[in-house]
């Protein structure tokens, strides 16, 4: 790969530069609910990597067919049953988790295929939302913008539910990012963060 | 186009010399990059798109798919459809006559296989002066063969398009398949494959092979929506006659086809089919079998399709995506069933679209070729 190429930007998706700039150069990925593939297609052009979508929406399989992006039509929800143990070197789950019925065994099998996980969520303790709440509303902001009764969010959390939930359930966090829109903070995260990136892996 | 150099089989047969019939659509451009190869399945043939001047109502059997600003778009690509050995549509096959004996090969036309086609279309390819396809796409047990060009000539393959397949069958499509053959073969006038001596055809058995294989073409969801239980005369007649619609239609594709198909190819392709597994040859690895495949690849299946249901097209994509193959895997939500892979779906024909595009892109093809 041509170092010098024009590697396309993410434009606007924080979350996915940070996943990116974890991933090693020539490194396998599985990207769980892929979208129109831009993360792949930035992996592929600027660190040469091998990967692979899953995305259960005819219009995303179209995009990602005319991105050239590698896709498998398939739905999470029924497990990665079809891919084997430490296919990957890492399983990527951008902005699907809170998403996803079954977040215990999709996490789990994430580990199962890949040496590595990835996952990026909304942080449901972020204070705008937590200040909405306390003004008696069900939160709705830039990065929860469905209103209740039309939202596919099924099981948002918090960093430290997060946490908590990788401590039980035996995962070892190995890298962590949190981010207000754009902007990498360290100070009350679970407070002030909008956006999480978690690497981990089994402990 | 004639061909000299002996063609030999899997089974040890051969042919000294034999014809494939071709029809070629579009331009083959100065660097010969933008041909495509489209493979039929069991009962079409070289005449893929487009009709004939003197016969305009003989449209070819993808024609929905191959043309002037189409998916597969004919003016950017070349694209040749074949006959392939045994067929019964020009190509040398069963009806035609056999040099050595002056009658029709009959019974004695060697069985043929998935890998002698796409060795023959390799031979055709090279009289063509095609050193390497842009695409080979089929459906069903054209899928076969784009899979089979992938594994046998990896570097004469840039793209394959494999749609409604299956990398084997299972025992139940070989099941349906030895009902259809039995059909013909015990038809009286079936005179153990050597009927055009008798001046007769199997008709009986060619029709009831045909109204098997159409069954399971279709979903029962597509049958109960185009039929339901209508009755031809608004009532039931209580005799053993057409009393329901679907009946009639099963009556009407089996006679129609009884006329223009001949039952030896009939029995051979279904024998192609039956044998066909590349990953028999590696102890039943998929993977392995498609190993030396270099192409990228599309794969479609349809959600009603119960002959070639999705799950067999995910072995074929799982087993590129561990070979670490480029592949797209589409599953379309279409219910007609293994047919739908012949019919014009809008979200299908996108994906082809798109798939092609990138085609025309990689092959220097993305305007009209002159």
């Amino acid at each position: 790969m041509n170092a010098s190429l024009p590697v396309p930007a993410i434009a606007g998706r924080a979350d996915l530069e940070a996943i990116a700039a974890w991933v090693a150069p020539g490194a396998s990925v599985l990207d769980l609910g892929c979208g129109e593939g831009v993360l792949l297609q930035y992996l592929k052009q600027s660190r040469d990597v091998r990967g692979y979508g899953i995305e259960i929406s005819d219009a995303n399989v179209l995009a990602c067919v005319k991105n050239s992006v590698s896709v498998i039509q398939s739905d999470l929800e029924t497990g990665l049953a079809g891919f084997d143990a430490g296919s990957f070197d890492y399983v990527i789950l951008s902005q699907t988790l809170q998403a996803m019925r079954h977040t215990e065994e999709i996490i789990m099998e994430m580990l199962r295929v890949g040496h590595q996980g990835i996952v990026s969520f909304p942080n449901f303790g972020y204070w705008p939302q937590r200040l909405q709440i306390m003004r008696g509303r069900m939160p709705v902001s830039d990065v929860l913008p469905y209103l209740w009764y039309d939202t596919p969010n099924v099981h948002l959390c918090t960093l430290n539910d997060f946490e908590d939930f990788c401590a039980a359930h035996g995962v070892r966090i190995l890298e962590r990012i949190v981010m207000q829109g754009a902007r990498r903070i360290s100070f009350a995260p679970n407070l002030r963060a909008s956006t999480a990136v978690y690497r981990f892996e089994i402990a | 186009m004639h061909f000299d150099t002996p063609l030999a089989f899997r089974s040890g047969a051969q042919l000294d010399a034999y014809d494939l019939t071709y029809e070629t659509y579009g331009t083959l451009n100065a660097a010969r990059s933008n041909a495509v190869l489209v493979c039929h399945a069991l009962n079409a043939a070289h005449h893929v798109a487009g009709f004939y001047a003197e016969d305009p109502r003989n449209v070819g059997w993808w024609d929905n798919m191959i043309g002037p600003g189409k998916p597969v778009d004919t003016d950017r690509f070349f694209v040749i459809g074949v006959n392939n050995p045994g067929g019964c549509f020009g190509s040398t096959g069963p009806a035609s006559l056999n040099p050595k004996t002056g009658r029709a090969y009959g019974s004695s036309f060697p069985v043929v296989t998935v890998e002698d086609w796409v060795e023959a279309q390799a031979r055709l390819a090279d009289r063509l002066g095609i050193a390497r396809f842009a695409a080979v796409m089929g459906g069903s047990l054209g899928a076969m063969q784009a899979l089979q060009w992938a594994i046998a000539y990896p570097q004469r393959i840039a793209n394959a398009i494999v749609i409604a397949a299956a990398p084997k069958l299972s025992a139940q499509n070989i099941a349906f398949n030895e009902v259809a053959r039995q059909a013909i073969t015990t038809d009286p006038d079936f005179h153990g494959g050597d009927y055009y001596a008798y001046n007769v055809v199997p008709r009986r058995g060619l029709r009831l092979a045909r109204m098997i294989g159409h069954i399971t073409y279709l979903s029962n969801d597509a049958m109960m929506a185009k039929f339901g239980r209508s009755l031809r005369s608004g009532a039931i007649n209580y005799h053993f006659d057409v009393d329901f619609e679907v009946e009639s239609y099963l009556h009407h594709q089996g006679d129609n086809f009884a006329e223009y198909f001949d039952a030896n190819t009939y029995l051979l392709i279904t024998r192609a089919l039956d044998y066909f597994d590349p990953a028999g040859a590696c102890d039943g690895d998929l993977k392995r079998a498609l190993a030396p495949a270099q192409a990228r690849f599309l794969i479609a299946s349809f959600t009603s399709d119960w002959r070639f249901a999705p799950e067999r097209s995910r072995e074929i994509a799982k087993a590129l995506l561990d070979n670490r193959a480029d592949v797209c895997y589409a599953e379309i939500d279409a219910t007609h069933g293994h047919d739908a892979f012949l019919l014009d779906d809008a979200r299908y024909h996108a994906l082809v679209r798109a798939y092609f595009d990138n085609v025309a892109r990689e092959c220097g093809v993305e305007t009209a070729v002159a």
